[in-house]
């Protein structure tokens, strides 16, 4: 063979050679070279080779994890492009999505699917937290799985509020000027206290918030920067972190009759131990803990390869389908240029935040930064407080089951829309008592009280059923209630200067 | 100080004493994480800028001959109401001592948008979330016979300038 020759081979079978160099174990037909594909992949080694079948079954997760980091990825490609056109300086920021709009070939499709995923994100991850929250999926070993999606909780509620700052609309410097007034909040209660001129925490955030006394060109040039980089790369982390621990903490939370409940489904699909096997085992290493026993190891489950993965690809198009409907049929909202001067009449956040715009409509301090810091930190702490093991990964499992998730929904629904009737019927102490010290205004609003009555009625559960899980059962449901409810009447029934209206067709006009 | 060579054998309840080695690895660790420490501390003062551009935010403002006594009149792109009654010519901020939305005048007071706080004509509160009275802001009288306020200033409520 000359050289010319073996040149020519050589480059005729550059498509195979280039496949297999870069897919070392060829097509995944044995169970063999399906885990290969698995763990011989960066990406896909985050799962496991084998994934339980209680995994599949819709009712197990919905596809939620996977349907909100889909919607991720879909801003995260999504937002990329935007950046080549966006241009975070305030004079020009408003007309650079204005041209994004109307200019850019796509642009208008790629923004609209930008704002739809990211709106779904926020969605999703709040179901997804209240079906991992139901199916009592939280507990050990997955204590700190729990506590990271906290964090993947907050940093998308932040990538949202940054998102929308960007624009230099309307919506985006009033955000932007209440956000960084809750952010100086604090000096509510400095104030009250007296010691602003010597301690104040508030002012200190506000500043750092905006790099200025003023909202301007330093304050959009932080919130891009939190956006495009310091809240994806804190994402990220955190996501490689949440699903490497999914893994590492056995697959999903599953009942602990789960095989006994999943019958006989799959039970001849892929046997691992046949009647005649063809390989012998030896113990490798004594170690802790329980290991398979012999013989029946890991028959319930499926490879991942290609079932898991054809499950997730499905719910990633689904996703994007989704995103890209909606985007044909609704353009995403940009409102008249900001004017610092006029705020809007009524000035409302998008959706997630309304619920935390009703509250702070009561206090700043408490609304804005108290009570969210509280639920953030006692849903943090579930898995710590509810240490039982009845009830895990059933939906609604434990003491109590759905009846006490009826009876919670009802008092968690009482209870917040008795208050909200109070104090939108009535007012609220200031009307009453317009000399009240502040301080107890801030500190006893609708709001606090709300907080307290679904404490309390969780620590009933807690006596009554004589289970943490049916404590945190109760309160996790009346924190559902107490946010739907708020969100709803921020939504739809509150108008012009947050009064009270039946519908937004009672506004008065101008 | 040498040590003798043959030692009286240690008890095997004294501690080991640190090896050298591992006296040199602390304190090189721990030298690290001190500077480090110290640089963090320097680096937090990043966010705030030692100078900060803020523009005056003192204006003139030239009151209409026909302004009647207690009616507000706001300066194009302002925060702040302007009054003029027997006593002098006031000026309130109608930055919402709340979250800082513009209030609007109504006739009985202002009214914010956004949160629904609602302060009496001299800015107190009666009613909603706001913490605070709306601010008086000070103002003086221009040379050429029109008036200055201050957005930057503050003076306790009720402090009119006569003409």
């Amino acid at each position: 063979m000359t050289g010319m020759q073996r040149f020519g081979a050589n480059l005729r079978a550059v498509p195979a050679r280039l496949k297999g160099s870069v897919v070392r174990t060829g097509t995944p037909t044995t169970d063999r070279s399906r885990s290969s594909f698995v763990f011989g992949n960066l990406f896909l080694h985050l799962h496991s080779v084998r994934a339980h079948l209680w995994t599949f079954r819709w009712s197990t997760t919905w596809g939620l994890g996977i349907m909100a980091l889909s919607a991720f990825l879909v801003t995260l490609g999504t937002g990329i492009l935007l950046m080549f056109y966006y241009k975070p300086y305030p004079e020009v920021a408003y007309w650079s999505i204005k041209d994004i709009h109307f200019v850019v070939p796509t642009g208008r499709l790629i923004r609209n699917i930008h704002r739809w995923a990211a709106q779904l994100m926020v969605l999703v991850v709040f179901v997804h937290m209240a079906r991992v929250f139901y199916t009592a999926s939280y507990r050990k070993p997955r204590e700190f799985n729990w506590v990271i999606g906290m964090g993947l909780l907050a940093v998308t509620l932040g990538l949202s509020f940054t998102g929308y700052l960007l624009p230099w609309d309307q919506l985006a410097y009033w955000a932007i000027t209440i956000g960084a007034n809750i952010a100086q909040s604090p000096r509510e209660i400095t104030d009250a206290f007296g010691i602003t001129a010597w301690f104040d925490p508030g002012g200190l955030q506000k500043f750092i918030l905006l790099g200025s006394e003023e909202i301007g060109e330093e304050a959009l040039i932080r919130f891009y920067l939190l956006h495009v980089m310091v809240l994806p790369l804190a994402l990220a982390a955190l996501l490689g972190v949440h699903f490497w621990r999914i893994r590492k903490d056995g697959g999903l939370a599953r009942p602990a009759d789960a095989e006994r409940r999943l019958g006989d489904a799959g039970r001849s699909v892929y046997p691992v131990f046949t009647d005649a096997p063809q390989k012998t085992y030896h113990l490798a290493a004594v170690v802790r803990g329980t290991s398979p026993a012999v013989g029946r190891a890991p028959e319930r489950t499926v490879p991942s390869m290609p079932h898991l993965f054809y499950a997730e690809a499905a719910v990633f198009m689904l996703t994007l389908l989704f995103c890209v409907a909606l985007s044909l049929v609704s353009d995403a909202p940009l409102k008249e240029h900001a004017n610092p001067a006029v705020p809007e009449n009524p000035a409302k956040a998008p959706w997630y935040f309304l619920g935390l715009q009703e509250l702070v409509a009561y206090s700043a301090f408490m609304g804005g930064m108290g009570i969210p810091l509280i639920v953030l930190l006692g849903l943090t702490l579930i898995p710590f407080l509810d240490r039982e093991a009845a009830g895990t990964g059933e939906w609604f499992g434990g003491p109590g089951g759905p009846a006490l998730v009826v009876r919670s929904t009802a008092f968690g629904l009482g209870a917040v829309l008795a208050i909200e009737a109070v104090a939108i019927r009535f007012g609220w102490i200031r009307e009453w008592w317009p000399d009240a010290p502040q301080l107890f205004i801030t500190l006893v609003n609708p709001g606090t009280l709300l907080a307290a009555a679904y404490a309390l009625w969780s620590i009933w559960c807690v006596r009554r059923y004589d289970s943490t899980r049916a404590g945190a059962l109760a309160l996790f449901t009346c924190f559902l209630c107490g946010f739907i409810v708020l969100t709803v009447v921020g939504v739809h029934f509150r108008g012009p200067n947050w009064g009270f209206y039946w519908s937004p067709a009672a506004w008065p006009g101008h | 100080m040498t040590t003798s060579p043959i030692a009286a054998p240690r008890s095997r309840l004294e501690p080991p004493p640190l090896p050298r080695r591992d006296f040199l690895g602390l304190a090189a660790l721990w030298s690290a994480l001190v500077t480090l420490a110290f640089a963090t501390v320097g680096a937090l003062r990043l966010p705030r800028a030692a100078v900060v551009p803020v523009p005056s935010r003192k204006f003139r403002v030239t009151l209409p001959e026909a302004l009647a006594p207690g009616d507000a009149f706001v300066p194009p792109g302002r925060s702040v109401a302007v009054f003029r009654d027997a006593d002098g010519v006031y000026a309130v901020s109608t930055v919402c001592t709340h979250l800082g939305c513009i209030v609007k005048e109504n006739g009985r007071g202002f009214a914010c948008p956004c949160h629904g706080s609602t302060f009496a004509r001299d800015g107190t509160v009666t009613k909603g979330p706001a913490p605070k009275a709306l601010a008086w802001l000070a103002v003086t009288r221009a040379p050429d016979g029109g008036w200055i306020v201050d957005e930057a200033k503050a003076v306790p409520p009720d402090t009119k300038v006569r003409a």
